[in-house]
């Protein structure tokens, strides 16, 4: 008898996303895998690439699996650059020529960094920070450089500055927002980041755009002029103003794309047997008018490969991302959070904030007004339990029920101060004081 | 770090900064001289020490003794405790791999070369010390009433790099509570367990008992010749030692594990995890995270268990029997132990090694403590890191950072409770992740897995 002949699945991309899929489709399958990507033959993790820099682990060390892995998995892995996807003929080329036949086939491509057109923005010295590439370009280009400007007030900027600190290297940060990462943080947090980042040396520039990158004689950046008109000289410039999905491969394909590759909620393209996920995907709104979603964080990456394995093994189950988490930790700093925290809270919105005197310890319980419920935590130099959050939140439990059972939600290390008595004689003050306002 | 002084202030900035008070932020700059100062007083200390092994320390032993311990010491501590000046609290593991005394460099392999030399010397040719004896032989008459000998030296040598390398911990770790009083414990039990309280022991006359060792590390506290000799003791101290000795290694080392893991020893009582943690932290980093190791590990610790089970059984059986069964062949057996593994392993390589295996090889592949601690560990007891939820980026590094070359990440990203019975529950993988995603926890054996 001749085995059934496995169907052939081909990923395009070894992030996190591609190998989710991967290793999920594997799990509960035999299909013959392929996983082919061009900036490293093995997976590693991105977020990791700063480590490496600063010199707490070495690459080999940022490989989420071992290299006997893939092999055990049965995981083909090509180390190439897919310049063409042909949908009639059901194959893709590489571009040293090879062309690899697929059944079916899922584009995991990523995102690149944005450049807004900025001039100057492509002299030498001037980079974002994505790939190893950037990485290794960054190694090239700052020793011994005594000044460098970062663009962009985000995670990964500040990720770059605290890079750039451990080397000594003098950073100015330019922060478009009042307060750093204030698009996405309420006040409070925003300020009390910005304060710890001044506290870490950096030279902060809030409410100050980029305008143009000055080239020097030797034809690398030697200034950068800002939106006050400022001259600020340094010999790098980083970019970290977003990113944007990578769907080049998919230009002239008949695969549709708008800003990211178009994906429903199965992760399906309009092509049958093709499929996207991660930071490259643009998952169509459900509803007519609704937003379409790019997700590009590393958790949905995951998710999204864990939700397209399944697809991809016939169970009919949409990718949900469930109840929104993310993390960060900015310099010394750790920052959680959990559901939905506005930082313009709408009517119907409001929350609880509750701040050490240290300016380190933070938290925020984000609620509707109606009923009190809990729909969103911000947490800083506290770890809060993922589930139990998580739990809250779908549960609707009101403000009251979480600050009595705030104790439950801790995820501190043992012997860690613990703020919850703290929290709960501000939240008992408070909730006094409206009462009183209320009678008067 | 270099706090960049941003001067005129523009105007633009000024309400922001108001806001944030900035005026009020704590400075932190450099202090170069302070640790040159500090390095210069470590390498005159070392050099007088090396000055010393050659003669004049007789004459004047005290003076000698506070030259070459008090200047090391002193020297040493100013260079850790500027850097409570120079950057705020937090994860300091910058340079590690590209640092050469970190990274396997050349000053590690200088460092790897100084210890093992120490370790041989101390072992096989211990005359060649014998004026750093002459040194701290009066602190040995006034802690101990006796001349020194090279073991006392050994244990001074000891005591001092774990509390040197204490403040060190305390410096670096000074956010992180649970590092702070694991590692005062730690500094607590080698100075008081493992230092003072055996001198003052011998000082009145009685036998000289580490009360924080016990069989199988301390693998002669059950042999026979101990035992027996112990029990002779004049006024019962020593049946209480044995008594001591043997409640610890079959009542508290079972109902200890159940409770907190492995940890209430190996990272918060033990000497030699001690050592690791206080001296060997700076290469905690270079333990091997690679299958093969595991599988050594797993080899090699149990073989050890198994060798030192069979010498004491045979020690006993030889003594019931009075040599008849075994012959000289349970002496033999237990001088192999003790030359193999006590001295080889343990020493040379569990110490000598640290610049260039990571800083636990003893307690990783050698142990037997370690071995039976960990079976408990992972079979009978309530300990356990658990994960956070889905928010591990499989950054690496907790894996990176485990002294014990557990693959910790490879448990974290799948949202999976890690239970191995090598883990010493340092809390270092807790510490160095920067999402926040670990925890040391003791909880319901049910559902543990
Ligand atoms: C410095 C940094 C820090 C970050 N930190 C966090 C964090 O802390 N938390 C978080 O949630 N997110 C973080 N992110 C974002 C997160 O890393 C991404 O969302 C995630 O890695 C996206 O995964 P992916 O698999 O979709 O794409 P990618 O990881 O980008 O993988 C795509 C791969 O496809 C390859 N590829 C693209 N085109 C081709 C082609 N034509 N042929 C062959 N190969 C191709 C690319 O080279 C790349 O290797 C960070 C990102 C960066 C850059
Ligand atoms: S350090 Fe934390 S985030 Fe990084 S791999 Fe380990 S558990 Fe995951």
């Amino acid at each position: 008898m001749f085995k059934k002949r496995q169907p052939h699945l081909v990923i395009i991309g070894n992030g996190v996303a591609g190998v989710t899929t991967a290793r999920h489709v594997r799990r509960r399958s035999d299909m013959n895998i392929t996983i082919i990507s061009a900036e490293s033959r093995y997976h590693f993790s991105r977020t990791a690439l700063m480590y490496i820099y600063m010199g707490h682990m070495r690459f080999e060390d940022t490989k989420p699996y071992p290299d006997w892995f893939w092999r055990q998995n049965r995981i083909d892995l090509v180390h190439g650059f897919v310049t063409e996807i042909d949908t009639d003929n059901k194959c893709v080329r590489l571009q040293d020529g090879r062309e690899i036949a697929y059944d079916k086939l899922v584009i995991a491509t990523g995102s690149k960094p944005n450049k807004f057109g900025w001039p100057g923005q492509d002299l030498p010295g001037v980079q974002g920070l994505y790939s190893l590439q950037d990485l290794q370009r960054l190694e090239e280009y700052t020793p011994h450089i005594r000044h460098a400007v970062i663009v962009g007030g985000g995670l990964i900027g500040i990720e770059l500055a605290e890079m750039l600190m451990s080397r000594d290297i003098p950073v100015t940060f330019l922060v478009r927002e009042r307060y750093f990462y204030d698009i996405i943080l309420p006040q409070e947090e925003a300020r009390l980041i910005s304060r710890h980042i001044l506290e870490h040396g950096v030279d902060l520039r809030l409410s100050t755009e980029l305008k143009e990158i000055l080239p020097g004689t030797d034809g690398r950046v030697r200034a950068v002029v800002t939106s006050h008109g400022e001259e600020i000289a340094c010999q790098f410039v980083g970019l970290t103003v977003g990113v944007h999905p990578n769907i080049e491969v998919v230009k002239n394909t008949p695969i549709e794309t708008n800003r990211g590759v178009l994906v429903n909620e199965y992760l399906e393209t309009n092509i049958p047997d093709v499929y996207a996920c991660g930071d490259c995907a643009e998952i169509r709104a459900k509803e007519p008018g609704g937003r379409n979603r790019i997700e590009q964080l590393w958790y949905t990456a995951r998710m999204q490969g864990e939700a397209l394995g399944r697809i991809l093994c016939g169970e009919h189950v949409a990718y949900d991302r469930g109840i929104w988490f993310n993390s960060a930790k900015f310099f010394d700093l750790e920052y959680q959070t959990y559901g939905q925290v506005s930082p313009q809270p709408g009517d119907d919105e409001d929350s609880f904030y509750w701040e050490h005197p240290d300016r380190k310890h933070a938290l925020r319980i984000a609620y509707r007004k109606p009923g009190m419920q809990v729909i969103g935590f911000n947490a800083i130099g506290i770890r809060l339990r993922h589930r139990v959050c998580e739990r809250w939140i779908r549960e609707g439990r009101t403000l009251d029920d979480v600050i009595q059972r705030l104790p439950e939600a801790n995820f501190d290390p043992e012997f860690y101060q613990r703020f919850e008595a703290e929290v709960a004689r501000q939240y008992a003050e408070s909730r006094h004081a409206v009462a009183e306002s209320a009678v008067a | 770090m270099q706090l960049l002084q941003i001067q005129p202030l523009p105007d633009y900035l000024r309400d922001q900064y108001a806001d944030l008070q900035v005026d009020e932020l704590p400075e932190y700059r450099e202090l170069t001289g302070v640790k040159k100062v500090g390095l210069g007083l470590l390498g005159i200390g070392s050099l007088l020490l090396l000055i010393a092994l050659t003669g004049f320390t007789s004459e004047h032993p005290w003076l000698w003794f506070f030259l070459t311990f008090g200047l090391t010491s002193i020297g040493g501590l100013m260079y850790i405790l500027a850097q409570l000046k120079e950057s705020p609290p937090g994860i300091k593991n910058n340079h590690n791999f590209t640092r050469s005394l970190t990274a396997r460099g050349a000053a590690g392999w200088l460092i790897g070369v100084v210890f093992t030399a120490f370790y041989i010397i101390l072992y096989w040719f211990p005359s060649v010390f014998q004026n750093w004896i002459q040194m701290v032989d009066p602190v040995s008459r006034l802690l101990r009433g006796d001349p020194a000998d090279h073991w006392f030296l050994y244990g001074t040598f000891y005591t001092f790099a774990m509390l040197i390398m204490g403040v060190r911990m305390f410096v670096r770790y000074r956010h992180n509570r649970y590092q702070l009083i694991r590692t005062a414990s730690v500094m607590f039990f080698q100075l008081g367990f493992a230092y003072l309280i055996p001198a003052f022991l011998r000082l009145m006359n009685q036998p000289e008992f580490y009360f924080s060792y016990f069989w199988p590390l301390k693998y002669h506290y059950l042999f026979p010749n101990d035992v027996r000799w112990l029990m002779s003791q004049p006024g019962g101290l020593g049946v209480f030692m044995v008594f001591w000795g043997a409640m610890l290694t079959f009542v508290a080392t079972p109902v200890l594990t159940y409770f907190y893991g492995k940890r209430w020893y190996c990272s918060w009582v033990c000497g030699c995890g001690g050592l690791a943690e206080t001296l060997g932290d700076p290469w905690r980093h270079l333990s091997s995270k690679s299958r093969l190791s595991w599988k050594v590990e797993r080899n090699l610790i149990y073989s050890v268990l198994g060798f030192i089970i069979i010498t004491t059984a045979a020690l006993w059986i030889n003594s019931a029997t009075e040599g008849r069964v075994l012959g000289n062949l349970s002496q033999t057996f237990a001088r192999a132990y003790g030359f193999f593994i006590g001295a080889i392993f343990s020493g040379v390589i569990g110490v000598g090694f640290y610049p260039l295996l990571g800083n636990r090889v003893w307690c990783r592949f050698g142990c037997p403590q370690a071995a039976i601690l960990g079976i408990l560990q992972k079979h009978f007891s309530r300990f356990r890191i658990t994960t956070n939820g889905a928010q591990c980026i499989s950054c690496g590094n907790c894996s990176t950072y485990c002294e014990m070359g557990i693959d910790v990440r490879m448990y974290a990203q799948e949202q999976q409770n890690i239970i191995r019975a090598s883990c010493v529950g340092c809390g270092i993988c807790a510490a160095v992740c920067p999402r926040g995603v670990l925890k040391l926890e003791n909880g319901p054996v049910d559902g543990r897995y």
